[in-house]
């Protein structure tokens, strides 16, 4: 072979390479954040395909729990936003037979459950936490929702709100949890009702409540994934 | 393994030398996103890390070492993620594009370090580390090489099946069990990073110890007199 048809190969060998550059659209600042938001919503879709809604996370022994004390109190503004616990209820709206405000003791009455379950951050660290409460499923039957709805979402006293896949919503270990280590929600902890989800990271599991609305559209998702967290983050 | 040679015929002298086609288009094309998903995936990785430093408990938490944000992707903690899930995707499809070529075209025969590799691996050892005389080359790579390419590959699906677990150890609570929980799997996904990183900087090390003519072999495919062809 001569030395130039040679070099000719090599040369269209190396051009074969040239697809590698399609990555380099992340390197632009115009396409970086579409970009991003398409691998991130990605994500979610398979998230969303892996979540079985039978499929329980893994439980503890109460030997195995973090001490109360050393669970951390993760809130994003206030640790107590002086909800007035006597005055307290749920105002619950969208797509349900039976709207309104619910007290705490129709809540407290329907079947508790009490799990030991992991607790993780998205930051990276887990603690395993003794929490109890009513299953969300309960609720929303007791609510009359529309489980065909494709979203539950809820607001909070300290003005974060969170958006939950109805899936999750109805799974088993979904929780409205009103108590941690056997004893009613301390006020850091959320009192008096919060969100308890083992299959879902930390920050979906919003403290405080005071609304919750089942929807098919949302106008906002949670504070978190509206500044670029992962709608879904299923564990 | 035997690579496809010619003998290049020089165009101002009556020189003729011998060239392999070392690399198949494939291998060079998942070698080359892996390399760019790899730098995203750990530069990201690192980003995630810093929001909690630290493989112990949250309280009282003690860190491990602060990584410095000029080294890591995304800005803060939600950017990180957006690249490390984004980039996953590509990272594990180039590494199961180039896994599925190997096993199916037997290329794996250049890569892949099997029983008889064994008693060379000392040999070429002395000679890189020790001085000692340099084993003749039979084949494209010798033994130490594919003990280093091999555990690479090795590591790399580690780093995917540690990442599963710590990305969804509910859904593969099996995989995250067989890591000792989740809190395992966080940490040897963080070793498996180091093992990565260990390699590559031997990787880089031999590339430019080698030179540009094998340089350019990952890029065109072919290798100019390469030393285990002899004439």
């Amino acid at each position: 072979m001569k030395e130039r048809e040679f070099k000719k190969i090599k040369r269209r060998e190396l051009l074969k390479l040239a697809p590698v550059l399609v990555l380099g659209a992340f390197a632009i600042p115009k396409f970086q954040e579409p970009l991003l938001k398409k691998g991130l919503a990605f994500s979610d879709w398979a998230s969303g395909e892996l979540f079985r809604r039978n499929h329980l996370a893994t439980t503890f022994e109460d030997s195995e729990l973090t001490p109360f004390d050393k669970f951390p109190i993760n809130g994003y503004d206030v640790e107590d936003p002086g909800v007035d616990l006597a005055k307290w209820s749920l105002t619950v709206t969208g797509a349900i037979k039976r709207p309104g405000d619910y007290k705490l003791e129709q809540i407290r009455a329907l079947p508790a459950f009490r799990q030991n379950t992991r607790h993780i951050c998205v930051e990276g660290w887990d603690v395993i936490g003794r929490f109890g409460g009513a299953r969300l499923s309960d609720f929303l039957s007791m609510i009359g929702a529309d489980t065909s709805a494709k979203f539950v979402s809820v607001e909070c006293a300290d003005d974060y709100y969170e958006t939950l896949d109805m899936e999750t919503a109805l799974h088993p270990q979904t929780l409205l949890c009103y108590e941690m280590y056997d004893r009613p929600l301390t006020r850091e902890h959320g009192a008096p009702l919060r969100l308890n989800i083992p299959t879902k990271i930390g920050y979906k599991q919003a403290k405080y409540l005071t609304d919750l609305k089942v929807a098919n559209v949302v106008e906002r998702v949670g504070y978190w994934e509206d500044q670029g967290y992962s709608y879904f983050y299923g564990l | 393994m035997r690579e496809e040679v010619v003998e290049v015929e020089s165009a101002k002298s009556d020189d003729r030398s011998l060239a392999a086609k070392e690399h198949p288009w494939l291998v060079r094309f998942t070698h080359w996103v892996n390399a760019i998903s790899l730098f995203v995936m750990v530069g990201s990785g690192l980003q995630i890390f810093r929001a909690f430093p630290s493989f112990g408990a949250k309280i009282p938490q003690r860190d491990l070492l602060n990584w410095p944000k000029a080294y890591a992707i995304g800005g803060w903690l939600g950017g990180g993620l957006q690249w490390h899930l984004s980039f996953l995707w590509i990272y594990v499809a180039s590494g199961l594009f180039y896994l599925a070529y190997e096993t199916f075209s037997g290329n794996y025969r250049q890569v892949l370090f099997v029983p008889s590799d064994i008693k060379g691996v000392w040999p070429m050892a002395r000679h890189y580390f020790f001085f000692g005389p340099k084993p003749p080359a039979g084949e494209a790579y010798n033994p130490l090489q594919k003990l280093a390419y091999t555990s690479a590959i090795g590591l790399g699906v580690l780093s995917v099946l540690t990442g599963v677990a710590v990305w969804k150890p509910v859904q593969f609570s099996w995989l995250a069990w067989m890591m000792g929980g989740f809190h395992y799997a966080r940490l040897w996904h963080f070793l498996v990073m180091w093992g990565i990183l260990f390699f590559l900087f031997g990787h880089l090390v031999m590339v430019v110890l080698h030179g540009w003519n094998n340089f350019m072999s990952m890029l065109t495919g072919w290798k100019r007199n390469p030393d285990y062809i002899s004439r």
